[in-house]
């Protein structure tokens, strides 16, 4: 068996009470863009001003992101005092790559679950719009010694030895969506999934489709609720995700070139999640503080688990980390109701469906007895996912807990698992029912 | 200097009420400032007395330095006693007045110690004028710091030595159009501009002070090429420029002192002891003037409009919330100058879409409010679309200002009532629905009133509190505390068509239009009006608020005070000709491509009553709206129209222009005026019962 790092969560039941997002917007120029704060209040005002309890009355703010702009150190501190919680609640934030808005969640359950808070906001955040651009190292050291030259002639030796290539800039996004240890772009071990998995490029683009299809609908049928209409400084309001593309087609997706292993690959941008801007903030609550602010329960979170795996491989970080939890709670597929996976590529997505039913996959990499199972693609992000709604890096853990418990309320069903993939090769999963 | 110890006289501090004088172990001296009775400091004869006193003391001491501090948390000083002014008789008077302070200065200024201002707020005129005196000044970098010489806005100009010395430290061009403008700069402003020596956190403000005094650096003054501005060949090309800037303000017969002052600057800035002659006549002068009494009248009016909003009722708490329903230009405004005010503010409305342009509006409001931007930022989350209504069952205050619709309004009021604390305030924003039809539908009909603002939010300065015969005065003046709260104007009036503001100025835009239709062009009409000292004429003020308003207001007043509406205005409005925003009005604002220049339209001999059409129906109203009892008095009348219109401030309003027209003259006029132009002239019966 695996090695699990966590226990289960033991203690006190966690209720997740209520809980916003932002719609999810297409990055953009960062002067047209929200910053990852700003979206953050945009949200979190309204759902603490819809609560019978007041900002001052949590416990902590915890949120996750992994790439807040130079000026939002520590944002989740940043965003509790513009929310309002006052001078005396503390707020920390976590970076767990895309497992971010997950983590964030689990460390709030935790402190609950410990009886070391009552009350916490928590969520994830990220604007992908506002990912820095830097100065070289080169140029970085340049400047340095353009500082510390004191005379003339220093300044001017100094001057001397500048070249041109210095002012090659360091993308953030890029190197941020890079793996540093095994030099594979995150798009690139998704080529690793569908290579070892064998899967088609057709299957990708009919995957997408699917995705953009399905979030269409539960847009239509006003089944994303907990989407809130945020308002920007020009006179425009966001109101829903501006990824989903209702007229994408299997057809037209073939005609994109693959964008990471150029130019025989088939990860294209059509089959990917798409960089984004957005918020998810959940409130969780123990017993104590749903009884004495008579909150409604939304569903509660039963456990959470994180595993870790080859980092060419992260993709398949879901697999490792549901099998544990199943495990642990002597669950197999078919005990749960619905599933959210959170969408970084159609390709990742397909390979852990097939991992989960692959016997030797189970076998080696789980030290499983036998295959965990099919997937019932009807219980699988049913209302789309990353590839259409999009996947603002810190944000989409939070995003999948909050929508899987919208959608097991929408379905009067009891359990479902929200899991993601982690650059960096790690899964994370988590466990919610509702009674 | 004598030492105590050698004359053995004035070894002891003299006893003062208003004043208190330290001295820590380094010698430093502090005279602390601390009027007694009043909640900021105000240089009064009295005050002024006790600091010549003190001064005479501290002549006597051996300090090394002198720091003149404020006890007030408001600010520093204020500037002289304004009522004081009033009673001010003839020239000889004030000008013995003045020159007593400027002496006083002038001896600060002579000490042979060090001395500093320590400025931890608003120091403005007589305030600055003493600052000045001192080597040095610091003060608190704060948004509260305000800096200036305003003495213009009450019809004079700095007369303790506060131009000359003004001039000295920062240069002619700034100085001149500091105290042209009447304008007050925050600290760091004051720092760029030279005024102050530092604008420093509270923290560092003692320590600060102390190390000024021990270090003693050479007293600024303007650099070379600065005090090169006051230079004889200069002065009147440079006052050419400032008068001609001046011009664009005020007329020199309405508006005096700035010409005045300007004067001064030039025929005597060549020498301080001149200079300081020629301010402290040319300010006797002025203080005596029509003008200036009317501007001071007007000041004491804005006084008393804030005296209305003071909290009487101790159990109403401050409010924190405040939400407003109907996210249009009103409501929208309403809301960002509430968030502006540090209010929290949902604003409802039942699309994102009408919601959106407020939020544009409020962020440029915020942006050019606010510096740094970080505050403007602090100003939108307080500001927050509320499309579920979410901030009625928090707030403190709820105003409507949705479609003028009594039944849909009454619709938003019970299900308001229902919803919102039981202490909550219910205001209706509405300009013509009477508040009796709206608030006949609530359980406690008492508790509706009327907060109407006027447009611009941002700009407009009076806010009418309307009440009906059932309203609660205790809601009355808890809204009049919020609008208090919110930095407006307050002028609390009866429920009755058009209220006050637009009641008068209806007849006023109504005998605009009927020049118009009878020849006269825009142009001349508008000319009078701002002759008049109306700050823009009748005709572009229906264009600005917009032709259409205009017409249902007018429709609104005219069925219930039997005014004829001009066929004019409807066809206008018919042709969707409605002013600035359609581009098209009774004047064309269409950005024409080719920039011919505008020929000016002008008549060869304008009728020589438009001026008395114009305001003596506004004169008829007001007297219709005393009888009436819409208004308590002729001073909040004048108060309100003034703040609200604009109304000529230096007239001191319409009734008191009025008044020194003589009543008896004007009414006369007006039955002339019947006799020629019909029955819209007949003077009101409130004329004989002697509300004036």
């Amino acid at each position: 068996m695996k090695k699990s790092q966590s226990n289960s969560m033991q203690g006190r039941p966690v209720y997740v009470v209520d809980g916003n997002r932002s719609p999810y917007l297409k990055a953009t120029k960062p002067e047209k863009a929200f910053k990852a704060s700003d979206l953050a209040v945009k949200i979190g005002i309204p759902l603490l001003a819809r609560q019978a309890f007041n900002g001052e009355d949590l416990d902590e703010v915890i949120l996750g992101c992994v790439m807040p702009y130079v000026d939002e150190a520590n944002i989740a501190r940043i965003v509790a005092l513009r929310l309002g919680c006052g001078h005396q609640v503390p707020a920390w934030t976590v970076q767990r790559n895309c497992g971010s808005g997950m983590q964030a969640l689990d460390c709030a359950a935790r402190n609950i679950a410990a009886g070391r808070a009552d009350l916490i906001l928590a969520g994830g955040v990220e604007s992908m719009s506002y990912a820095p651009i830097l100065y070289s190292t080169e140029m970085a050291g340049w400047l340095s010694d353009l500082t510390r030259a004191r005379t003339i002639t220093d300044k001017l030796r100094c001057a001397g030895r500048f070249r041109p290539g210095y002012l090659k800039p360091v993308i953030g996004l890029i190197c941020g969506l890079t793996d540093p240890v095994v030099g594979l772009s995150m798009g690139s071990t998704a080529e690793v999934l569908a290579h070892k998995f064998n899967i088609s490029r057709d299957a990708m683009d009919a995957y997408a489709v699917q995705s953009h299809q399905r979030l269409a609908v539960a847009h239509d049928e006003g089944r994303l609720s907990e989407i809130e209409t945020i308002y920007d400084n020009n006179g425009q309001y966001y109101d829903h995700d501006q990824g989903v593309r209702r007229d994408s087609s299997v057809e037209h997706l073939a005609r994109l070139k693959p964008v990471f292993d150029r130019p025989f690959g088939q990860v294209t941008a059509g089959n990917s999640s798409q960089v984004t801007d957005g918020a998810a903030l959940l409130i969780l609550a123990s017993e104590d503080a749903v009884k004495r602010y008579q909150l409604e329960i939304l569903g509660e979170i039963v456990d959470c688990e994180w595993a870790a795996n080859d980092p060419s491989e992260m993709g398949l970080g879901p697999v490792h980390a549901s099998a544990l939890l199943l495990q642990r709670h002597n669950l197999n597929l078919s005990q749960i109701d619905y599933w959210e996976l959170n969408e970084a590529f159609a390709a990742q997505v397909l390979a852990c469906c097939s991992a989960f039913a692959d016997t030797h996959y189970c076998q080696q990499h789980l030290g499983l007895a036998s295959a965990l199972g099919n997937l019932d693609q009807h219980r699988l992000n049913v209302d789309g996912g990353a590839i259409s709604v999009g996947h603002p890096v810190g944000s989409s853990g939070a995003r999948i807990v909050l929508h899987l418990l919208h959608v097991l309320q929408q379905h009067q069903a009891q359990t479902g698992i929200a899991t993601q993939c982690i650059g960096g090769g790690q899964g994370g999963a988590m466990l919610l029912k509702r009674s | 200097m004598n030492t105590q110890q050698q004359t053995g006289i004035m070894n002891q501090a003299p006893a003062t009420r208003h004043w208190s004088l330290s001295i820590d172990v380094d010698a430093l001296a502090s005279l602390h400032l601390d009027v007694d009775g009043s909640s900021t400091n105000v240089l009064s004869a009295e005050v002024l007395g006790e600091f010549e006193q003190l001064l005479e003391y501290i002549e006597t001491q051996t300090v090394n330095g002198l720091m003149i501090v404020s006890d007030k948390s408001s600010g520093f000083i204020a500037g002289a006693d304004i009522k004081e002014f009033t009673r001010i008789q003839n020239e000889q008077e004030a000008l013995q007045l003045i020159q007593r302070g400027q002496t006083l200065f002038d001896r600060l200024e002579a000490l042979s110690i060090p001395t500093i201002s320590v400025i931890n707020g608003f120091c403005v005129g007589g305030g600055l004028e003493l600052a000045l005196a001192c080597d040095y000044r610091i003060a608190l970098d704060q948004p509260k710091t305000r800096i200036g010489l305003p003495e213009v806005k009450l019809g004079i100009h700095p007369g303790f030595g506060g131009s000359m010395r003004l001039n000295r430290l920062i240069g002619a061009v700034s100085a001149m159009s500091l105290m042209l403008t009447g304008r007050t700069v925050d600290a760091r402003q004051a720092k760029r501009l030279g005024i102050i020596d530092y604008a420093v956190p509270d923290r560092q403000l003692s320590s600060a002070a102390s190390a000024m005094l021990k270090t003693s650096p050479k007293p600024r003054r303007a650099s070379f090429l600065k005090a090169l501005q006051s230079n004889t060949l200069l002065r009147p090309m440079l006052s050419w420029l400032f008068r001609r800037q001046v011009a664009k303000q005020a007329s020199p017969n309405q508006y005096p002192a700035p010409y005045a002052l300007i004067d001064v600057w030039q025929l005597y800035a060549g020498s301080e002891r001149a200079m300081l002659d020629a301010e402290a006549r040319s300010a006797a002068k002025l203080i005596i003037t029509d003008t200036s009494k009317n501007l001071v009248r007007v000041f004491m009016l804005q006084e008393r409009l804030k005296s209305l909003g003071k909290q009487r009722d101790s159990s109403l708490n401050a409010v924190n919330h405040v939400h407003v329903v109907g996210a249009g230009t009103m409501g929208g405004d309403i809301a960002s100058w509430s968030a502006l005010r540090n209010l929290s503010v949902t604003l409802q409305d039942r699309e994102a879409k009408f919601i959106a342009p407020s939020i544009k509006r409020a962020s440029k409001l915020f942006n050019r409010k606010f510096k740094p931007a970080r505050l403007a930022h602090a100003a939108m989350d307080r500001l927050h679309p509320d499309l579920q209504g979410i901030g009625i069952k928090q707030a403190d205050v709820i105003i409507e200002a949705i479609v003028e619709n009594a039944e849909i309004k009454q619709d938003l009021f019970k299900s308001l009532e229902s919803q919102c604390k039981p202490d909550a305030i219910l205001a209706t924003n509405t300009s013509s629905i009477p508040l009796e039809t709206l608030n006949q539908v609530l359980q406690q009909p008492e508790r509706l009133v009327g907060i109407h603002f006027f447009n611009p939010v941002a700009r407009m300065q009076l806010v009418e509190i309307v009440s009906a015969a059932n309203t609660s005065p205790q809601v009355v003046s808890a809204a009049a505390a919020f609008v208090r709260q919110i930095d407006r104007l307050p002028l609390p009036v009866k429920s009755a068509p058009g209220f006050l503001i637009n009641r008068i100025l209806m007849p006023y835009l109504l005998e605009a239009v009927e020049l118009l239709s009878e020849g006269v062009p825009a142009e001349v009409i508008d000319q009078t009006a701002t002759d008049f000292g109306m700050p823009m004429g009748p005709i572009r003020l229906a264009d600005t608020v917009g032709l259409d308003i205009c017409l249902s207001v007018a429709n609104i007043l005219a069925d219930q005070l039997n005014m004829q509406v001009p066929v004019i205005l409807k066809q206008k409005v018919d042709d969707n000709h409605l002013g600035k925003k359609s581009g098209q009005g009774f004047y064309d604002y269409q950005p024409s491509r080719f920039k011919l220049k505008q020929t000016q339209k002008s008549m060869e001999h304008p009728p020589e009553d438009v001026e008395d059409r114009l305001i003596l129906r506004m004169l008829n109203e007001c007297i219709a709206c005393l009888r009436e009892e819409v208004i308590e008095d002729a001073d909040l009348l004048d108060a309100g129209m003034v703040f609200a219109t604009g109304f000529a401030p230096f007239t001191g309003g319409p009734m008191h222009y009025l008044h020194n027209r003589g009543r008896d003259s004007v009414m006369q006029r007006l039955t002339e005026l019947e006799s020629r132009y019909g029955e819209r002239f007949h003077p009101d019966p409130g004329w004989t019962q002697r509300l004036v």
